[in-house]
């Protein structure tokens, strides 16, 4: 056999081996990304749906942040606008995490209708900016003199 | 000064376009006054862009809150070197960033290029003003950070506390330098297919900048692991997020260059191959820059929505397509001169590295981009986390690393019995006997055993190679231990160079596999309770809470918390974890509270307390125990390091005897290589 060919076989192997690891740790760990009016119509259409891992985003409704005597469990509501889903969370929240910001839960819904999840992300949409318009109108911002564009 | 800016951004938009003009019309009609004319206005771009950056922190500086810019990224009280910084924070400053680093860059390429290259340098400087008229005109329309405001703000919100952070301020410039210089040796390859020069040429031209951008790479990925460790507070450096992952991306396919190079320049293999690695490395850099700002895919450090994502877009796709017509008109030209002799012989063993590598790199593009394929194809959004990118890479990772020890000492073309036997016997052995101690200590973790016995084997093999060459050194010029090993290195660049970037890889490995015995408890104390723990060595720890403490400077409140630790009985010190609220000049809070990671570092482990907060006068803590993180650190501070001294330009005396002269062993090794 040609030195080419027996490379090309053991290429073969590893990029068979690579793919094969990639689709099976996709269908073990892959999780379905959904908001909350998409995981209602899911839950609908498959009940078995609860109890798999999925990640919920949405955003928090404010004032629905509760915390446990202990302080480290959360219960709080998320909503995308149309449905309301409310989520326990055990374990270390982010500063981030506040009313009204854009979370990501992962985890599983309980059959009471709970999210239980096991890790929270907070996005914050100007994380990294602060556009100037969201403090326009803020008191103390505006100078006397408004220029002109 | 600011109206001077905005001008010259301009200016230096119109010098780039006609340099990308006159200088494909003069390779084109070989036209000498042209050409030149080219060059010309590439300096000439680079000083209209410096001076475009010099207007920006100017405005900075002033704190002149009528650029909306600046407006949004600081505030009056915020301390200089942030001031500084806040130059390339936020999505406009960056883009100039970006625009000057490539001007400056491309100003160097033709500069050094001036009597070197001829044939290959107009194509070369018109593809370099090319990229840089279309960085420039994505500024200028769609990021342009000299944009006013119809109003004037007293103050700005000041910028993230979460990057008022050393490693922060460092860390994007790193990578800025390393994903720009990424365009020129990408500038070269197209350079040399569209002057038909495809030789070796074009690959000696690169070969530096190339390691370059994978030295800026490096130092920027290990300072963004650096900064996500101590700032964000949840316990580990690297999570696979997008943005974490594009900047590994022209990492991974640029390393795997550095490789293949090898096999081109003394085997004339590889020829198609390398175009497309520089290439890759190229738009993986700008789709990394793409992720980053187009908001595509969720990440939980993106910048905010943004107009430039379809310019990129467009661009990505534009320069695929032309690359790929160039490659496919040009496939007589890049025939192999050699093929492949024998499965057990170098050149097989870098062809695996590069598989490996590459198969990484599509891997974690595929895992990234998975979301949005998944969404396309069947309707439903499926995100991959880190369960996925361990389960591929960590098998691929491994033998990857058991290959940097076999490459460097396998004989090129066919190895023979007894260049195995005479080169891996030690070092198998010594992985062999490693493996066998921790089995015996009781470890019992596969992948963890596998790590410590490959790392061992290379390590073995390296400072095999170190002894030996030493050891020639001594015995042929009777020098002691120190110099002999000074000069075995700084006579033997490339290869000890590289044998020290590999001692970096080895560590960092381990440092790996440590992070599979992290422990953690989460806890809450008040003034004089106390925490007992055990860390992954078996020692005990306890921390007694000296209770919560708040003080107030300039522009933060902090809130803290203090613990006394002992490691079995033996007093280790305090540890402070903080909470950080940042307020602007009126002293209204800006952003929501940051935390200060308390972290005490040894050679085993971090103790790594965050204070996730206070509740009725009890600290919320979580104290975990990261085994071996600071050989991160030090693994990549050695490669480096090492990357410094390949790139090292040799000494005079060396440097006239010619590029060839480099690749050739010194005398003492001839028998070795």
């Amino acid at each position: 056999m040609k030195p080419r060919t027996k490379f090309l076989i053991g290429a073969g192997l590893v990029l068979a081996t690579a793919g094969y690891l990639m689709a099976s740790s996709i269908q073990a760990t892959g999780m379905y990304y959904v908001t909350p009016t998409e995981l209602a119509q899911r839950v609908a259409a498959d009940p078995s749906l609860r109890g798999v891992g999925l990640k919920l985003g949405a955003r928090v409704v404010k004032g629905s942040i509760k915390r446990s005597a202990g302080g480290r469990e959360y219960a709080f509501v998320v909503t995308d606008g149309a449905r309301d889903v409310p989520v326990v969370y055990r374990g270390i929240a982010p500063d981030t995490f506040t009313d009204e910001v854009d979370v990501v839960v992962e985890g599983r819904l309980g059959q009471d209708g709970t999210f239980h999840a096991t890790t929270l992300l907070a996005k914050c949409a100007s994380r990294y900016e602060n556009a100037p318009e969201k403090y326009r109108e803020t008191p103390g911002y505006r100078s006397a003199a408004t220029k002109g564009a | 000064m600011i109206v001077v800016g905005e001008l010259s951004l301009w200016i230096a938009l119109l010098l780039a376009v006609w340099s990308a003009t006159v200088s494909f019309a003069g390779g084109r009609g070989r036209r000498h006054d042209l050409i030149e004319s080219g060059e010309r206005a590439t300096y000439g771009a680079f000083a209209f862009t410096a001076l475009a950056s010099a207007g920006l922190w100017y405005a900075l500086f002033t704190r002149d809150f009528s650029l909306s810019y600046v407006a949004s990224q600081i505030s009056a009280n915020m301390p200089n070197v942030y001031i500084f910084t806040s130059f390339w924070s936020g999505q406009a400053g960056s883009m100039l960033f970006w625009c000057v680093i490539l001007a400056m860059f491309a100003a160097i390429a033709v500069w050094t290029n001036r009597e070197r290259n001829r044939d290959l340098m107009p194509w070369t400087t018109g593809t370099l003003a090319t990229v840089l008229a279309f960085f420039l005109a994505t500024t200028a329309f769609k990021a342009n950070p000299f944009e006013r405001l119809d109003w004037l703000p007293v103050d700005g919100r000041g910028m993230n506390p979460q990057l008022q952070n050393p490693g922060m301020a460092v860390h994007p410039p790193n990578l800025y330098l390393g994903y720009v210089a990424t365009t020129v040796p990408f500038a070269f390859a197209i350079g040399a297919l569209l002057a038909r020069r495809i030789d070796t040429d074009w690959l000696a031209a690169v070969r530096r900048w190339s390691l370059v951008s994978w030295l800026f790479l490096t130092i920027g990925i290990t300072l963004g692991m650096w900064w996500a460790y101590v700032e964000l507070g949840w316990g580990g450096y690297w999570a696979w997020d997008p943005v974490e992952n594009s900047s590994f991306l022209p990492w991974l396919t640029g390393t795997a260059f550095l490789h293949s190079i090898m096999i081109q320049e003394k085997r004339g293999m590889l020829r198609k191959w390398n175009i497309i690695l520089v290439v890759a490395t190229f738009l993986l850099s700008i789709l990394g820059t793409f992720i980053t700002r187009s908001g595509i895919i969720e990440s939980v450090h993106s910048f905010a929505q943004s107009p430039v994502g379809p310019w990129f877009a467009w661009f990505l796709a534009v320069v695929t397509a032309i690359t790929a017509w160039l490659v496919l008109t040009r496939l007589k030209d890049l025939e192999a001169k050699a093929a492949l002799e024998s499965m057990v012989s170098r050149e097989a063993a870098f062809l695996y590295n590069n598989l490996l590598l590459v198969g990484i790199a599509f891997s974690v593009l595929w895992g990234t981009f998975f979301p949005i394929l998944s969404e396309a194809v069947r309707g439903t959004k499926i995100t991959v986390g880190p369960p996925f990118f361990n389960t591929v890479n960590i098998p691929l990772g491994l033998l990857l690393l058991g290959l940097t020890g076999v490459g460097p000492l396998i004989a090129w073309r066919k190895a023979s019995l007894s260049n195995l036997r005479r080169q891996f016997l030690g070092p198998v052995l010594t992985g062999l006997a490693v493996a066998g101690v921790l089995l015996a200590l009781g470890m019992r973790n596969g992948y963890a055993l596998t790590s410590y016995l490959l790392a061992a084997f290379v390590a073995a093999t390296i400072v095999q190679e170190f002894a030996k060459g030493v050891g020639a050194r001594r015995s042929l010029h009777g020098e002691r231990l120190v110099p002999a090993f000074v000069h075995l290195v700084a006579r033997n660049r490339r290869r000890y160079g590289g044998y020290i970037v590999h001692a970096g890889i080895v560590m960092l490995f381990a440092a790996f596999a440590g992070m599979g015995f992290k422990r953690e408890t989460d806890t809450s104390l008040s003034a004089g309770q106390s925490l007992t723990t055990k860390d992954p060595w078996g020692a005990e720890w306890r921390f007694v809470s000296q209770g919560v403490s708040t003080n107030r400077s300039l522009n933060r409140e902090i809130t803290a918390v203090a613990l006394e630790t002992w490691r079995n009985g033996e007093y280790m010190g305090l540890i402070k974890s903080e909470k950080r609220q940042y307020f602007d000049s009126q002293r209204r809070p800006t952003f929501d509270p940051s935390t200060e990671v308390g972290i005490r570092t040894d050679a085993r482990q971090d103790v790594y307390v965050v204070l996730a907060g206070v509740r009725d006068d009890a600290a919320e803590i979580r104290v975990a125990f990261n085994p071996l993180v600071v050989w991160v650190w030090v693994g990549s501070a050695i490669m480096a390091i090492g990357g410094l001294i390949v790139m090292w330009p040799q000494a005079e005396r060396r440097r006239q005897a010619g590029y060839a002269a480099e690749l050739q062993p010194a005398p003492e090794f001839a028998g070795v290589a």
